[in-house]
């Protein structure tokens, strides 16, 4: 089956089983492996990306579920810059091996979109999908905190 | 504000405030680069193992054991089945001998006629795609013959069923220290258990191996301690034509020192018999079935105590679980006895640690190493001592704490212990006010009381007695133009090696930080600096690093008279040389003596401390804890990069508090793990995690880089039982055994 959508804001046309999960038609077909595989069933967070602006877990979506659609993937987060949530990561810490990294800055930048000054508890609530082994969530939580007062936005 | 860093730098000694010493401002050991691989990791472009895809891989999965204990009757392949494009490999076709290299030569790379733990790899498979290698796994077809299996570890040294030697011990560790009291006291005892724990690094296994035009082979992964990885590999072929390279790392937490070893093997077996790249990567239920986790320990302790809290004797037995093989067990049970007494002082002291085999997947190495099974239980214990009494818990902790000069269980003298420093730390940044967490839709407040708990730990800094001194780590360093390369087998698994060692170089030559990079380990590259393990990079791979810069410099120096590096490097040129390069070796300090038949001696370079409090609240209705903030003191001797520094306590503390009251590892009856998803072996999320405040205390260590003391593994120790004792608090419960789900909280509620 052949299915289109438009990934990091380029038409693509990918050929798959229709149930094949949009997570390794991204990895796989289009070569994007910013998205990781932690669990395959939507636990950890690893593989978030943005279908339409909203952050979903791609191992659970089967590709034909995005046609039409536009996917974000951490590739395209910021295109040729950096995009604040990325630099406030970099400046608090907020990334150690870096694996769940990809996959929390997508549902943080999503949040920071709907909520430019979330409260604690909401930047808590908006990363709970993600799981981090490293870090403690303290300083990722730090940096999504400040990633707008950060950048003067 | 909360946001804003929270994370202290806590002057260790007022009234000597030389041994704070922060660096000049043009240095940049104590402040906090963004680290190096930040923006390659933020941005999608770092390559992890299985984001590599070399030309016409093929992928492999692993055929395992159903069973515990069994004979292998029969493997067949399911005629069924199209085999076209499969290969498989059973121990048959090893071309070397059948062992992972480790310590001891007990563990199979594949079971040949027995299986002795279930999930126990028996075969291996390589297709093309993914979906085809996992359904060619189902399509070989194993027979078995049962046979009786040993599941209980307090049943394992007289038991029939012989697993390990002929008593099932790995190990046994007698520690005796001191003479018995002479006054007489209270007698208390008790006895504390702890569970089994699941590193859960984020990215499951994974291991590419390629064959090389000589005809030899290329391993890349996941991995902790790449040379572990060579001399297993280069043994299981036979000939040296074997390099590892540690592809960027999604944690490891000691999950990837040693198993990457057999996966290895298992890759390059497959690629040898196709003559082409395997890569196996693990699926998160196969990791979590098949791969090591913390020993579970049994710990009885008996203490006579006098009135006044103060500790007169100290008694222990130690059991812990090693699973079939022995991988790193005698280790960590070395670990678990040297920390066993905590940062205590006692005058007579009796431990004894056995670790057995039991068929159960083995165990391995977890940040702590034993030492978290051990103070769990020491600390439950000083609870347990204080409610006897009638006393505060931290008045009988105060009593007994390690004070400058003091003698350890193995009689080596403490200088500059830093417990009482970490406890002021703690107590004093426990003061500020906090914020109580929002409860979660769904909970009322009505059932919530709230309690607080403290505990203490230390933690031996780098390898036992001289363990250094049979690894020879080595560091190299090479001038190429205006910049420099650190060669070193040290694996940056999230802590930030590859941010430090420029540091440390850096200001050891007096240049800019970032002239110096980090080579990716590859072992035909680096040399062996040692494994990235028992929080020794820092230190003692750092300290080789500073050791080797200034030797660098001095070799200028010899040829082109003082000066700045750059005016040195200048005048060198200008003699025609070739651009310089030195490698060095760690340099053990001759006056550590240890005795490892005794355990007497120095049982560690020196010692970090920790404090932790802990503010929590009990829902009565359902037994769940709720962690409003942890308050964090450790004494890291100095931080080399501060953020990087209290990053590795935060994410260490936050998995302590998940071993404390939420993973569990559930076997079933063939002795594997049963809850193999992360629907149901649960792990902290961000609404867990409390809110952290990091003290770092510096009491620096004049044996480390820059006084930097090992700190990867210390956030482990304390937090457990500071939860345990919070709970205590909150709703009276009296919690000894590990973990505290929110199951057995209500149950002993039930009780009360
Ligand atoms: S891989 Fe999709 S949620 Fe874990
Ligand atoms: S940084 Fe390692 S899992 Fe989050």
């Amino acid at each position: 089956m052949i299915t289109r959508f438009v990934c990091n804001g380029q038409p693509v046309e990918v050929e798959t089983p229709p149930m094949t999960r949009l997570l390794d038609v991204l990895r796989e077909e289009l070569r994007l492996t910013g998205s990781k595989e932690g669990c395959g069933e939507g636990e950890c967070g690893a593989c978030t990306v943005r279908i339409d602006g909203v952050p979903v877990m791609s191992c659970l979506v089967p590709v034909a579920q995005v046609a039409g659609c536009n996917v974000q993937t951490i590739e395209g987060l910021a295109g040729a810059l950096v995009h604040p949530v990325q630099a406030a990561m970099l400046e608090h810490g907020g990334a150690q091996c870096g694996i769940c990294t990809p996959g929390l800055c997508m549902s943080a930048a999503a949040l920071l979109e709907e909520n430019p000054h979330p409260s604690v508890e909401q930047v808590r609530v908006a990363l709970a999908g993600n799981l981090c082994r490293c870090t403690g969530y303290q300083k990722v939580i730090e940096a999504v905190s400040h990633a707008l007062v950060d950048t003067g936005e | 504000m909360y946001g804003a860093p929270l994370t202290k730098l806590w002057n260790a000694d007022p009234a000597r405030p030389g041994r704070v010493c922060y660096p000049p401002p043009q240095m940049s050991i104590g402040s906090s680069p963004p680290r190096r691989d930040g923006l390659s990791k933020l941005t999608g472009r770092a390559l992890y193992a299985d984001d590599l895809r070399p030309h016409r891989c093929l992928y492999g999965a692993t055929v395992r054991s159903a069973r515990a204990h069994a004979r292998i009757v029969s493997i067949e392949r399911d005629p069924a089945f199209d085999w076209t494009g499969v290969t498989v490999a059973t121990a048959a076709d090893l071309p070397g001998p059948n062992v992972v290299t480790l310590m001891t030569d007990d563990q199979p790379i594949l079971a040949d006629g027995v299986v002795r733990h279930a999930e126990e790899p028996i075969a291996l498979v390589a297709a093309p795609t993914r979906e085809r290698a996992l359904a060619a796994v189902r399509a070989v077809r194993v027979t078995y013959e049962d046979l009786p299996a040993l599941l209980d570890p307090l049943e394992a040294e007289g038991s029939p069923v012989q697993i390990f030697g002929n008593d099932n011990v790995f190990k046994r560790i007698h520690l005796v220290h001191g003479e018995p009291s002479r006054v007489t006291g209270y007698l208390i005892r008790g006895r504390y258990r702890t569970g089994l724990q699941e590193q859960l690094y984020i990215e499951p296994q994974s291991m590419i191996a390629a064959p090389r035009p000589d005809g030899g082979v290329t391993v890349t992964g996941s991995m902790q301690c790449p040379y572990y990885v060579d001399r297993a590999v280069k043994r299981m072929l036979g000939h040296d034509r074997v390099n590892v390279v540690q592809s960027v790392t999604g944690g490891g937490f000691g999950g990837k020192e040693e198993y990457p070893s057999m996966l290895a093997c298992h890759a390059v077996l497959l690629s040898r018999l196709t003559g082409l790249p395997v890569k196996i990567t693990y699926r998160r239920d196969e990791d979590l079935r098949a791969t090591t986790k913390r020993h579970p320990a049994v710990i009885d302790l008996s203490t006579l105590v006098s009135p006044q809290g103060e500790l007169l004797e100290l008694h222990a037995r130690i059991w812990m679980d090693g699973g079939a093989y022995h991988t790193l067990s005698t280790v960590v049970l070395s670990r678990a006895v040297l920390h066993a007494g905590g940062p205590y002082r006692c005058p007579h002291v009796n431990i004894l640690g056995t670790v057995v085999a039991t068929n159960t997947p083995p165990n391995g190495a977890f940040r702590g190493f034993g030492a978290p099974q051990a103070q769990w239980a020491m600390e439950r214990h000083l609870d347990r001592i204080a409610r006897v009494l009638g006393m505060d818990p931290l008045a009988v902790r105060r009593a007994n704490l390690y004070r400058e000069g003091d003698v350890t269980a193995t009689g080596q003298t403490l200088h500059d212990p830093g417990a009482f420093a970490v406890l002021d730390a703690a107590e004093a940044a426990a003061k500020a006010p906090f914020r109580r967490k929002t409860l979660r839709p769904g909970v009322t407040g009505a059932s919530m009381k709230a309690g607080r708990g403290v505990a203490l730990a230390w933690h031996g800094c780098g390898f036992t007695g001289n363990g250094e001194a049979k690894i020879r780590g080595k560091v190299g360093l090479e001038v190429h133009g205006n910049e420099l390369l650190v060669l070193s087998s040290s694996t940056d698994i999230g802590q930030g090696t590859e941010t430090i060692f420029p540091m440390i170089v850096g200001d050891t030559l007096g240049i800019a930080q970032d002239r110096v990079t980090v080579a990716q380990p590859d072992t035909g590259r680096v040399p062996d600096s040692g494994p990235t393990v028992a929080s020794r990079t820092a230190m003692v791979v750092g300290g080789t690093c500073f050791k080797a810069a200034t030797e660098l410099r001095a070799k200028l120096e010899a040829k082109v008279g003082p000066g700045s590096f750059d005016e040195q490097l200048l005048r060198w040129r200008n003699l025609g040389l070739a651009d310089p390069t030195h490698e060095s070796t760690y340099e053990v300090d001759a006056s550590v003596v240890w005795d490892p038949d005794t355990y007497q001696g120095d049982a560690y370079p020196t010692f970090g401390w920790s404090c932790v409090i802990v503010d929590l609240r009990v829902d009565e209705d359902t037994g769940e804890v709720l962690y409003d903030r942890v308050v964090t003191a450790t004494d890291v001797g100095r931080a080399l990069a501060p953020v990087l520094t209290s990053g590795q306590i935060e994410g260490g503390t936050l998995q302590a508090l998940g071993w404390a009251t939420a993973e569990e590892v559930v076997l079933g009856a063939n002795g594997a793990m049963r809850n193999d998803r992360l629907t149901n072996y649960i792990i902290p999320t961000a609404l867990d995690a409390p809110e952290m405040v990091t003290c770092l205390v510096e009491i620096p260590f004049a044996g480390g880089p820059f006084g930097a003391k090992g700190i990867g593994e210390i956030p482990m120790d304390a937090p457990a039982a500071a939860v345990a004792q919070a709970i205590e608090q909150a709703v009276g419960i009296v919690l000894d055994s590990l973990p505290m789900t929110p199951e057995r909280v209500l149950a002993a509620m039930g009780a009360r």
